[in-house]
């Protein structure tokens, strides 16, 4: 094997993998035996219409499901070679090496400055201020806000537009340093002109994270993501690239999903 | 596939770009079956229809255009959708070209029949239009019932098209050698034959547009060619 191959077939080794992953709320299952791999460096979008599992299955990666008491996963969800469900896992660091961005942004009723730092602060990631002041810094202009918020980072996070609070909360969750980022509808209380830039974030961070996005645009899934995963009714009907996905999918009912023709 | 989409206006505007382009395939056919009719019984009133005809079709590959952009900005078709607009889109540009190619026929039939050239004899193009209108017709079937096979079988044939217009090349050759006050009318029927054939080569691309449309993916065989008019040469010694 060259070295240009080996560097190639790295690239596109699956950073998470999820393996016959079934998630039940109560007795209701929400998720059926799903089996999908994460490629690194590469953004992953997951679609489908309203109650099919694509937000649980998401939340999967992080374990936030954790969160809703009645919530019960089972199946194998590796990352970086661990099972993420083991009983040894520290979920607060799997989240700082997981992140998240969600529908709604949410800053914290602090400063610019404070809502970026909040993380490397509780991780203890800065040796100084010097140190975290830098973090904040290259943190906001990852997140494409730093030019836009310089003059101003001790004014409260709240006082930003909505497209600007959205990508504070990604420079929030840039700042602690993870390998992925999971974002859930992340534009879909944003203008088109705010959804542009943040899909143009996207694709500038790829070369440093792994996203997977759910998305109900699958306009959007189509414009910024690499490969998609199409469920509905729990299952994961279909993933590929997401060329194929648009203009040939395999399966009938992603045909009749993303040309309109099932909700 | 379900047929219909939860919009429908949706399926309005798709059931409106097929019947513009099956419109279009029933014009293109007849507009080629006048100019061979007009050619054989040299009239050229009817030439002239042909040649005024064209306008309407140009006519309506705008319009099928405008449809089609339309339908790519506002509906933003996804899989089967998208390759159909698409496909069609250009499928449409196809029976155009044939367009202007029969009326290109029919204007130099009014040149030659106005102006009494010999032409010697014109069997072996009639057979080519013949041929040719056969796979327009077959083609807008195929089309039309999402046949593939169908679509394969008429890629195939423009094969016979190509070796239709060898032998005339060869004929018309011989001819003009015979006698040099043929050359004006065989230059012109040579013309309409090289019209014919890319009129098959343009209905060989329909039907690679209908495979894709239907299966999403091209034919992966390379169509066969059998034009060899390209390296013809006729020694006047030989004849």
């Amino acid at each position: 094997m060259t070295n240009d191959t080996a560097a190639q077939s790295e690239a596109l080794a699956p950073i998470m993998t999820a393996r016959g992953v079934d998630v039940f709320y109560g007795k209701k299952q929400a998720i059926k035996k799903v089996s999908l791999d994460i490629p690194e460096n590469q953004i992953t979008a997951l679609i489908g219409p309203s109650g099919c599992g694509k937000s649980t299955f998401l939340r999967c990666f992080n374990r936030m499901n954790d969160t809703i008491e009645s919530c019960r996963v089972t199946g194998d969800i590796q990352f970086a070679g661990q099972d993420i469900y083991d009983q040894k896992v520290d979920v607060v660091a799997l989240r700082s090496r997981i992140g998240m961005v969600f529908q709604k942004a949410n800053p914290f009723p602090k400063s610019i400055f404070d809502n970026v730092a909040y993380g490397p602060r509780i991780h203890s990631l800065s040796e100084s201020k010097e140190h975290l002041e830098d973090i904040v810094i290259t943190s906001l202009r990852r997140a494409g806000l730093y030019d836009e918020v310089s003059d101003r980072l001790n004014e409260p996070g709240t006082s930003l537009s909505g497209g600007q609070q959205q990508r504070l909360c990604i420079a929030r969750a840039i700042a602690v340093d993870p390998q992925i980022i999971l974002m859930d509808e992340p534009c879909s209380a944003l203008d088109p002109i705010a959804t542009a830039i943040i899909e143009n974030l996207m694709d500038s961070m790829k070369e440093k994270y792994t996203i997977v996005i759910v998305t109900h645009s699958m306009q959007q899934a189509a414009r910024v993501s690499q490969q998609t995963a199409f469920f509905h009714l729990g299952e994961l009907v279909e993933s590929g690239d997401t060329e194929t996905i648009f203009t040939n999918p395999a399966q009938e009912r992603t045909q009749n999903y993303i040309s309109g023709r099932i909700g | 596939m379900n047929d219909d989409h939860i919009v429908s206006s949706f399926d309005e505007d798709m059931t409106r770009l097929e019947t513009m382009f099956l419109e279009m395939g029933e014009i293109v056919t007849e507009q080629l079956k006048s100019a061979t009719r007009a050619l054989r019984k040299e009239d050229r009133v009817l030439a002239k229809q042909v040649v005024k005809g064209d306008k309407q079709l140009n006519k309506m590959e705008a319009e099928l255009n405008d449809l089609a952009i339309k339908i790519l900005a506002l509906r933003q078709p996804f899989a089967g959708d998208l390759r159909k607009v698409v496909t069609t889109l250009k499928s449409a540009g196809h029976l155009e070209r044939i367009g202007d190619l029969t009326r290109n026929m029919a204007q130099r039939t009014n040149t030659i029949t106005k102006a009494s050239a010999d032409t010697g004899p014109i069997e072996t193009l009639i057979r080519m239009s013949d041929i040719v209108q056969d796979m327009i017709i077959t083609i807008m079937r195929a089309y039309k019932n999402r046949d593939t096979d169908l679509a394969m079988k008429v890629r195939a044939r423009d094969e016979s098209v190509d070796t239709s217009h060898n032998a005339l090349f060869r004929e018309m050759l011989t001819y003009m050698m015979e006698d040099l006050r043929n050359i004006s009318g065989c230059m012109h029927v040579m013309f309409m034959a090289k019209n014919i054939e890319r009129m098959g080569d343009n209905v060989a691309d329909i039907a690679k547009e209908i495979i894709y449309m239907n299966t999403g993916d091209w034919p992966e065989d390379k169509r066969i060619k059998s034009d060899k008019t390209s390296r013809m040469i006729m020694d006047p010694d030989a004849l």
